[in-house]
C-alpha cells in the first residue's frame, strides 16, 4: 500500500466553527471533523479519490478518516485536519515546557485504508476514553 | 415579536456588538449581522442541550436533582488533593472570579484555554513586551495590515470587514472596490485562459512556481493587506499579497525580515521557501507605511518554536517602530479567552496555569499548566467549566482527565460532558444571561441576556456560587 509522509496540521474552518455552534453531537459538526484535506497530488499518489477512507499515523496514534481534495492546494505533502476529537487522537502531546501542546506541523503518514471504518463519535469515546472509567 | 439591538456575539474574540436579534415568545427567531458562526449559535443553540443535572451512578448518567449535583460535585472537589479547573474562556467574567476562588478554596490549579492558545504569546510577551492598541485605532488608522498565521475568514469571520482593511475608517478608506476589480480580473483572466486553452489544446498561461515581484496594489497609497500561511487560505484570497511560508519555518521568516528592515543584507537565495527579493520588497513596504499592524494566530504558538516565533514576531514590530509606527495583536479564539487573562491576573498576579496547592498562587507555565500536569498524571478531579478537552486535549491528556472524577458546567451535551460524572447544564453566556466579557483588544463589553433559561438552567457563576458554598460547609465539618 503506498504511503504518503506530510506535514500535518490542525486548524479552525469555517464549517467546523458552524458545526461546533450547532451542537458538538450535530451531523453538521462531526461531517466537518473527520475530514483530512489533502493535496491532489498526494491523493493522486495514493490512487484515492474524495471520500476515501485513510489512516493517518503520527508518532503518538493513528486515527482513519475521510480524505478531501484541499481547496487550498498546492500545498504537497502538507494535510490539515480541522480540531476535533478525531485530529486529538494524533497530536504531539509534548508542550516543551511551554505549557502548550504542538497542534500544527506534526510529522505524519497517510496511507489508503479502504478496508477500515471512521469511528463514529460514540465509538470514539468508547474506544479511547471509556475504559478509562472504570 | 421584538427586536433585541446591540446584541454582543458569545463566538469568537472578535465579539462584535452589533448583533440584532429577532425574538418571539422567548424564541430567537432570526438574526442579523450576525456572521456564520454567529448566526449559528444564535438559532441553533438550543438543538443540543442539556437540561437537567447529571450524575454517574453504576456507569451511566442519570438524572438528578441540582442539590445532589452539587454536593457530588463538592465531595468530588473537597476530597482531591491536586483538581484541575479548567475552561473559563466561554463564560462571563463574573463565573471566572468564582472559579478562582473555589481555586483557591479547594486548592487546585486553575488554568484557562489559553493555555493550549496563545499562552506561548502570553510567555513571550512578558519577556518582550508588547506595543499595541484597541481596534478602534486599526480601523480609523491602519494602512498596512498582516495576518500571520491566521485565517480569520474562517476562525473570525467579520474581522476583516469590522476592523480593518474592509472597514471604513476616519483616514482609511476600505479597500473593498479595490478587492472586487481584483477580483473581476483574476475571474477575467481565468475565463480567457479556459477559452485558449480550449482552442490551442495546451497551456499557454502557466504561472511561474513563486511570483517574483509584487503586485501593483502593493505599491499604492491605500490600504494594503497581506497574508503569511503555510496554505493559500481563503483570507489569502483577499489580500493583496500572499507570502506561502513552509511548515514550522516562521521563526526564519520573521527573523529575516528583521534584518531586512534593519537593512541588513541576506546571503541566501530565500528564506523558508520565500526569494529573498520577494522578503525586500515586502520590508520596503513595511518600512514605507503610515501605520501597520501584525495579527498573528495560532499558527505561530501551535507549530515549531512556540513562544520564540512570538519574540520574533514581537522583536520585529519593535524594530520596525524604529523606521515607522506598527502594533502587533493576538487574534485570540474566544470570545471571553482575554477576559480569562484579565481576571485572572486582578485576582492572583498571573493570567493562566495557576496553581493553589501551596496555599498561594505560583505560576509556571510547562509545570503548572494543564496539559503537563495531565500528561505526568499528577491530578485526581477535575471541574471544567465551557470548555470541551475531551475533544481538543491530546490524547494521552485526555484519557488522564475523564479517568478522575470529572465535573462539567456546560449548556451544551460535548464529549466532555458525555464523559463526566456530573454535569450541570447552565444557562447559555450572552443568550440567556448576562455579563461582562473582554474583546481581544481588552475592551470589556457587556453580554446580554436575550431569553430566559430553562428553569433547570443556572448561570455558571450561581452554580459555582452553590459548589463553593458546599465545599466550605464540608471543609469546615472535615476540620
Amino acid at each position: 500500500m503506498p504511503k504518503v509522509k506530510v506535514s500535518l496540521l490542525t486548524g479552525r474552518t469555517i464549517d467546523q466553527g458552524t458545526g461546533k455552534e450547532m451542537g458538538k453531537l450535530s451531523k453538521e459538526y462531526i461531517e466537518s471533523v473527520v475530514i483530512c484535506e489533502m493535496d491532489p497530488e498526494d491523493m493522486k499518489f495514493l490512487g484515492i479519490r474524495e471520500n476515501n477512507n485513510v489512516k493517518v499515523t503520527t508518532d503518538f496514534g493513528s486515527v482513519v478518516m475521510k480524505a478531501v481534495k484541499s481547496a487550498r492546494a498546492p500545498h504537497p505533502k502538507v494535510a490539515f485536519i480541522p480540531y476535533g476529537p478525531w485530529a486529538s487522537i494524533i497530536m504531539n502531546p509534548k508542550t516543551h515546557g511551554t505549557g502548550m501542546p504542538s497542534l500544527k506541523g506534526i510529522p505524519a503518514e497517510i496511507e489508503p485504508a479502504p478496508e477500515e471504518r471512521v469511528l463514529t463519535l460514540h465509538d470514539l469515546l468508547n474506544q479511547y476514553y471509556r475504559e478509562k472509567k472504570s | 415579536m421584538t427586536v433585541v439591538t446591540g446584541v454582543t456575539c458569545p463566538v469568537c474574540g472578535t465579539f462584535c456588538d452589533d448583533i440584532e436579534v429577532v425574538v418571539k415568545d422567548n424564541v430567537i427567531t432570526d438574526v442579523r449581522n450576525a456572521c456564520a458562526m454567529g448566526a449559528a449559535k444564535f438559532l441553533n443553540y438550543a438543538a443540543h442541550r442539556g437540561l437537567k443535572p447529571l450524575v454517574r451512578k453504576n456507569g451511566e448518567l442519570v438524572e438528578t436533582s441540582l442539590d445532589e449535583a452539587v454536593g457530588k460535585a463538592a465531595e468530588i472537589l473537597a476530597d482531591a488533593t491536586y483538581p484541575i479547573l479548567y475552561g473559563w474562556s466561554s463564560t462571563s467574567c463574573e463565573a471566572i472570579r468564582v472559579g478562582l476562588e473555589l481555586a483557591e478554596e479547594v486548592g487546585g490549579v486553575i488554568d484557562n484555554t489559553s493555555t493550549i492558545c496563545h499562552g506561548p504569546s502570553i510567555l513571550s510577551i512578558h519577556d518582550v513586551g508588547i506595543s499595541s492598541c484597541t481596534l478602534g485605532q486599526l480601523r480609523h488608522r491602519a494602512d498596512l495590515i498582516f495576518y500571520w498565521a491566521s485565517n480569520p475568514w474562517s476562525a473570525h469571520p467579520r474581522h476583516v470587514d469590522r476592523y480593518t482593511t474592509f472597514s471604513e475608517g476616519r483616514f482609511q478608506k476600505s479597500a473593498w472596490k479595490g478587492y472586487l476589480t481584483r477580483l473581476s480580473g483574476v475571474l477575467s483572466r481565468k475565463r480567457l485562459r479556459r477559452a485558449v486553452n480550449l482552442v490551442l489544446r495546451r497551456d499557454i498561461f502557466a504561472a511561474p512556481e513563486v511570483e517574483r515581484r509584487l503586485p501593483y496594489s502593493m505599491f499604492q497609497k491605500k490600504r494594503k493587506m497581506v497574508v503569511v500561511d503555510v496554505r493559500k487560505t481563503y483570507t489569502a484570497n483577499v489580500a493583496d499579497y500572499f507570502i506561502q511560508v513552509e511548515p514550522n519555518k516562521d521563526y526564519e521568516l520573521l527573523q529575516a525580515f528583521r534584518m531586512l528592515i534593519r537593512d541588513e543584507e541576506l546571503d541566501v537565495g530565500e528564506v523558508a521557501g520565500v526569494p529573498v527579493e520577494i522578503l525586500e520588497e515586502v520590508a520596503d513596504v513595511m518600512v514605507g507605511c503610515e501605520l501597520g499592524v501584525l495579527f498573528f494566530g495560532v499558527g505561530l504558538t501551535m507549530s515549531e518554536g512556540k513562544l520564540r516565533n512570538i519574540d520574533a514576531a514581537l522583536s520585529l514590530t519593535r524594530d520596525l517602530n524604529l523606521r515607522t509606527k506598527f502594533l502587533i495583536m493576538p487574534m485570540r479564539g474566544h470570545f471571553n479567552v482575554t477576559g480569562a487573562n484579565v481576571v485572572f491576573t486582578w485576582q492572583t498576579g498571573y493570567p493562566y496555569a495557576i496553581d493553589f496547592s501551596h496555599g498561594y498562587p505560583r505560576y509556571n507555565p510547562g509545570e503548572t499548566s494543564v496539559v503537563d500536569i495531565l500528561c505526568r498524571d499528577e491530578a485526581d478531579a477535575g471541574l471544567i467549566v465551557a470548555s470541551d478537552p475531551v475533544a481538543h486535549f491530546p490524547l494521552k491528556a485526555a484519557q488522564n482527565l475523564v479517568k478522575n472524577p470529572l465535573i462539567a458546567i456546560d449548556p451544551e451535551v460535548t464529549p466532555t460532558t458525555l464523559m463526566a460524572d456530573v454535569v450541570f447544564p447552565s444557562a447559555f453566556v450572552g443568550i440567556e444571561t448576562g455579563g461582562t466579557a473582554y474583546r481581544m483588544d481588552h475592551v470589556p463589553l457587556p453580554l446580554k441576556k436575550i431569553v430566559e433559561p430553562p428553569k433547570t438552567c443556572l448561570p455558571d457563576a450561581e452554580i459555582l456560587q452553590r459548589i463553593l458554598r458546599e465545599v466550605r460547609r464540608l471543609r469546615r465539618n472535615q476540620n
